[in-house]
């Protein structure tokens, strides 16, 4: 009889209930999406701030800075950063819609097989269109960076 | 516990809707200051310090680092809010990440304004 | 562990894992196998039934209608929350059922669990019709009906056929981590009450405008998508946030009473 790791008390999914989003759907791993893009996010600005304050210590101090950043792992990571920004923006846009009950259908008489309206293809669009800008923006990106 | 909070849950959540719209904007702009000059040269010295001498421009950084730093450490405070719920945990979220935010907006600031005068 | 019943070589078999667990007895948590015969039409309670009856009766298991009404049976099975008695072994598709106990949910022993957090929950945002009908005094009492058209109704129905079977918060990724937050469950009922004609209450709204409140539902949409009744939380929660927010203004006309004549 293989004992298996008994759950905490409340038996609470907790941050590993996070992990796996494909199981419910687009919706859920939109959500993960937005969480993960806006933590990156907030690091990089947070980096990018510190950073580019070289500018004020001279152009000595600015174009070490460069050296740094101006790499192809420079590139690379500005490349995530793009597209992270990018489905952030898209994504949150389409959140904001749907906060206000905007694009979710309106309540009625729900009838065997029970399709909620919440999660209809305005959402599920929604979410794809976001998530193609997000990779159109990666490819111009790459594009720019890598192109010369 | 709810008493003395100086904003309510729903208006911080319309300051963070607001923010982050207002962002989409403003960084739009910044990206496009690298576009409209031939890419190589974008991070040229005397370009920058050009940029940052120009008011207009040190306005939408300015918002930028406002607006982002608002709607970043609001959501990051969200988060982890939602990891624990004891009074201790949450006093000691809101004094980090508001002291954060002064912080890094403290500090860009400090760059816009010492690169403005250079 | 396999345990099976020895006879019936030809009906078709399943083998079912179910979770095994009792904090009173010294034995940790483990899973025991059972080998289950079906058929097309054969729900994961009717297995989890025959287990009791013909295997091991030690299993336990809350289940009552048997038919998706009473919302008793939720479970995780295959890892998604389910009633089982609304899940057939045929349309699962694979040849081992996973039974675990709700998540988010303390468990009480094997596949049971408590509930209270999750009533309590429901309990805080009050739901109940709260209007200032029924005026009694010394001399004579009124009694009035409340006149709703279709219209009306509709805008609260379907969050009216909440069965409690909480297998949305079990879904939810805001109620695997925050205790405090009041659950789509809860959400979905006060927008159902809120959206009522018949119900005057001016504070709902207050109720859950909090830093653990409706604003920590960040439309995963995982609730509306296990809700077995088409309850729809995720849309309910989504059309309370527009009222706080604003957007949707809150000028809900109160259904008209009509007084009764109760005089014989």
């Amino acid at each position: 009889m293989k004992e298996v790791e008994q759950p905490s008390r409340n038996n609470l999914e907790g941050l590993k209930g996070w992990l796996n989003p494909s199981r419910y759907g687009w919706e859920r791993i939109s959500y993960w999406f937005q969480r993960l893009t806006g933590v990156f996010l907030l690091i990089y600005f947070i980096g990018h701030v510190y950073e580019t304050s070289t500018i004020v210590n001279g152009q000595n101090a600015w174009e070490s800075f460069l050296e740094l950043t101006q790499t192809v792992w420079g590139h690379l990571f500005l490349i995530l950063v793009i597209g992270a920004c990018t489905f952030h923006s898209a994504n949150g846009i389409r959140l904001i819609f749907t906060h206000s009950g905007i694009g979710l259908g309106t309540p009625g008489r729900p009838d065997y097989p029970y399709s909620p309206s919440s999660l209809n293809y305005r959402q599920k669009s929604g979410i794809w269109i976001a998530l193609i800008l997000s990779a159109a923006a990666m490819y111009y990106g790459f594009n720019i960076l890598f192109g010369e | 516990m709810e008493s003395h909070r100086i904003l309510k849950e729903s208006q911080i959540m319309k300051i963070h809707y607001v923010t982050g719209i207002a962002a989409i904007f403003v960084v739009a702009i910044h990206i496009l200051m690298r576009l409209i000059v031939p890419f190589e040269s974008s991070l040229e010295y005397d370009y920058i310090i050009s940029n940052y001498k120009n008011i207009f421009y040190v306005l939408i950084l300015e918002s930028i680092l406002v607006l982002v730093s608002v709607h970043g450490f609001n959501g990051i405070r969200i988060i982890l809010l939602e990891l624990r719920q004891n009074k201790a945990w949450e006093n000691m979220i809101t004094v980090v990440t508001i002291s954060a935010m002064i912080a890094l907006i403290a500090y860009g600031t400090r760059t816009i304004i010492l690169a403005n005068g250079l | 562990m396999v345990l099976n019943n020895t006879d019936s070589i030809n009906e078709d078999k399943i083998v079912l894992k179910v979770y095994r667990e009792n904090r009173g007895q010294k034995s940790g948590a483990h899973y025991d196998r059972f080998e289950v015969p079906y058929k097309r039409w054969t729900t994961v309670l009717d297995a989890l039934l025959y287990v009791k009856s013909y295997i091991d009766p030690s299993v336990a298991i809350r289940y009552s209608c048997r038919m998706a009404s009473c919302g008793s049976c939720g479970m995780k099975i295959n890892g998604f929350p389910r009633l089982a008695c609304y899940t057939k072994i045929s349309e699962l598709e694979t040849s081992t059922i996973e039974c675990e106990p709700l998540s988010n949910f303390p468990i009480i022993r094997d596949l049971v669990t408590d509930f209270s957090l999750f009533f309590n929950h429901h309990k805080d945002i009050q739901p109940y019709i709260q209007s200032n009908e029924g005026v009694e005094t010394d001399t004579e009492k009124k009694t009035f009906s409340f006149y709703q058209s279709p219209e009306d109704v509709d805008k609260y129905l379907q969050f009216s056929y909440c069965i409690k079977c909480g297998l949305c918060n079990s879904a939810c990724p805001t109620v695997g981590t925050d205790l405090r937050f009041p659950g789509p469950q809860a959400l979905a009922q006060l927008y159902r009450y809120f959206a009522d004609t018949r119900d005057e209450s001016k504070n709902r709204l207050d109720i859950v405008d909090d830093r653990h409140g409706i604003w920590r539902c960040h439309f995963a949409g995982s609730c509306s998508k296990v809700c077995p009744k088409g309850v729809d939380p995720a849309l309910g929660i989504q059309l309370l946030r527009s009222y706080m927010l604003g957007i949707s203004k809150d000028n809900k006309e109160l259904a008209k009473k009509i007084e009764i004549n109760t005089d014989k």
